[in-house]
């Protein structure tokens, strides 16, 4: 379900440089969410009509949490944003994460791809607190949530690249993890395409959360497509919607040569 | 408020709508997307997203780039083909009452007449005819561009069409009212405009287009003006009934495009910064007319 409310801010943060943690209050939103899903959020200026897909970071009671980068005047309005004021937002989008497989699992985030394993890791913890759960988190520069995954559950294993600790995946090679794990993973497309070859050649199931240029968030536009393999397809391949088939893919059907 | 006795219908071909708001093909799905946000059953007509013979791929991504006031498209028409959508789709949108128009797109003469026979025996109401998709054959460009192409093709399709047709103009042209002369000649009931006009973005940052098409479709409110001219322009060009579009938001918008000589309108892009666009028109065109004590859109109908 999904639902067109107007969400009230009830705090906006900076927690990184460029990196934002908006608290919005919307009950009906706050009660339909599961991880991997998303917000679109209006921009509420009349010149920047498109809704900013972003995803869902963590839900409290009644409020559903979003940790964004200000990468344009879209986000840069968010960031302005401060307690008390309104703001269009529509949600839950998408599929999300399949909650119903078990672990153990591995779950592997970079940059803004992060904050979704939050609300994915508290989950699957609320599911079975003894659930073995091996977190990896990769940054850039300066590294954001890692406090929020401490509180909840085990410590993450953090890279920060530019420290030339190297990335999420040599972490990943770095440490004996499971055989028979399931992996989620969410960040860049290149480390997306790293973590699902990884899982192919150790032939475990992998699930990524896809992101691209999006309008509508409903399904309506056709805008934000990924190449996927299709059986029903003649030459094996069509497009899908990150919005409505997505965000969260089977890592192997995603084609990754756009 | 006391109740002003309101006439919104509009006859577009013979087939009456309730009120003249009708969604912008592409922009709507088919219907089914937003029928969570609006009660279909209060628009005029439903235009569903473009079909074509057989099911088409679409362009890669990025297809959407977002402008000042506006926005770029390079969906490509990507579509599961008729087959698919009279199976999967056009069921949903009967259970409502609304008239559907089914869009119609094609890379050749022999598609678009292929797609007109699908829906022979299709109930639906109206079939729109989008002429600016890219002539294969032709080297891409575009078939509604040239005034004999136009009738070439509006020919083919109407002698196949079991319903209604509208041809829905591109503003990618020198002189609108020829374009749309040589379809009204050729047999359109109606016409649909404008289209998106062909635009581009550059990222400046990775030095190259923000869509992997390098061009697409502007539309929004940034293409109002042009489309509220050329609205004017055809209405004093031709007889038959225009359907009105280009950065509709609000009734005020629709209200000008009427004006101009719409009979009815269409909201696209309004849907994507509003998911409710099309009732909030609808409010603003019945608000307008109260206000104003306009019985009958008619009254006001290309009134300037």
């Amino acid at each position: 379900m999904s639902i067109f409310a107007e969400a009230v801010v009830k705090e906006n943060n900076e927690i990184a440089p460029g990196i934002f943690s908006m608290w919005l209050s919307c009950a009906e939103i706050a009660a339909n969410s599961r991880p991997g899903q998303f917000l679109e959020i209006y921009t509420g200026d009349s010149a920047r009509l498109l809704p900013r897909p972003i995803s869902i970071c963590d839900v409290m009671g009644s409020d559903v949490r979003v940790v964004y980068q200000v990468v344009g005047v879209g986000t840069e309005i968010f960031s302005n944003k401060k307690q008390g004021d309104g703001l269009k937002i529509i949600g839950a989008l998408g599929n999300g994460y399949d909650l119903g497989q078990k672990g153990p699992y591995i779950l592997a985030g970079g940059g803004v791809g992060v904050p979704p394993l939050l609300y994915l890791a508290r989950e699957l913890l609320k599911n079975d607190p003894n659930a073995d759960l091996k977190i990896f988190l990769g940054f850039r520069t300066h590294p954001f949530l890692i406090e929020d995954f401490k509180a909840i559950g085990p410590e993450p294993s953090v890279v920060i690249e530019d420290r030339g600790e190297g990335t999420v995946l040599d972490n990943m090679n770095k440490c004996a993890l499971p055989d028979d794990a399931l992996i989620y993973s969410c960040g860049p497309k290149p480390m997306l395409r790293a973590v699902a070859r990884w899982a192919e050649e150790r032939n475990r199931p992998c699930y990524v959360s896809m992101e691209e240029r999006m309008a509508c968030g409903l399904g309506a536009c056709v805008g934000c497509v990924v190449k996927l393999r299709s059986s029903q397809a003649s030459d094996g391949w069509e497009y899908k919607k990150v919005c409505k088939d997505g965000p969260v893919f089977d890592a192997r059907q995603v084609i990754w040569d756009e | 408020m006391s109740k002003h006795n309101t006439d919104l219908r509009v006859s577009i071909g013979d087939v009456e709508l309730k009120n003249p708001v009708m969604t912008a093909s592409g922009t709507f799905g088919s219907g089914r997307e937003y029928a969570e946000f609006v009660d279909l059953n209060k628009l005029g007509a439903i235009v569903v997203k473009g079909v074509a013979d057989k099911p088409w791929k679409g362009n890669p991504a990025p297809r959407i780039a977002e402008t000042y006031g506006g926005m770029l498209n390079s969906v490509g028409l990507q579509n599961p083909g008729a087959e698919v959508f009279i199976r999967e789709e056009l069921p949903f949108l009967k259970q409502f009452d609304t008239k559907i128009v089914v869009n119609l797109c094609g890379h050749t003469l022999e598609e678009y007449v292929n797609v007109a026979r699908a829906f022979q025996n299709v109930d639906i109401d109206l079939l729109e005819l989008n002429i600016s998709c890219p002539n294969v054959n032709e080297g891409g460009l575009a078939f509604g561009t040239q005034c004999e192409v136009v009738e070439e093709v509006v020919e083919a399709v109407k002698r196949e069409a079991a319903q209604p047709l509208i041809v829905k103009l591109s503003p990618n042209v020198t002189d609108i009212a020829s374009i749309a002369k040589a379809a009204v000649r050729a047999g359109a009931d109606a016409l649909s405009l404008i289209n998106t006009l062909l635009g581009m973005k550059i990222d400046i940052y990775k030095k190259k287009p923000v869509l992997a098409n390098k061009v697409g479709g502007l539309s929004g409110p940034a293409i109002k003006p042009v489309a509220v001219r050329m609205v004017y322009q055809v209405a004093q060009a031709v007889d038959v009934p225009i359907i009105g579009m280009g950065g509709i938001f609000n009734g005020e918008d629709a209200i000008e495009f009427i004006m101009a000589g719409a009979w009815a309108v269409a909201v696209g892009t309004a849907n994507f910064n509003n998911p409710r666009a099309t009732m909030d028109v609808l409010a603003g065109i019945e608000r307008f007319m109260a206000e104003n004590k306009i019985n009958c859109l008619k009254d006001i109908r290309g009134i300037v």
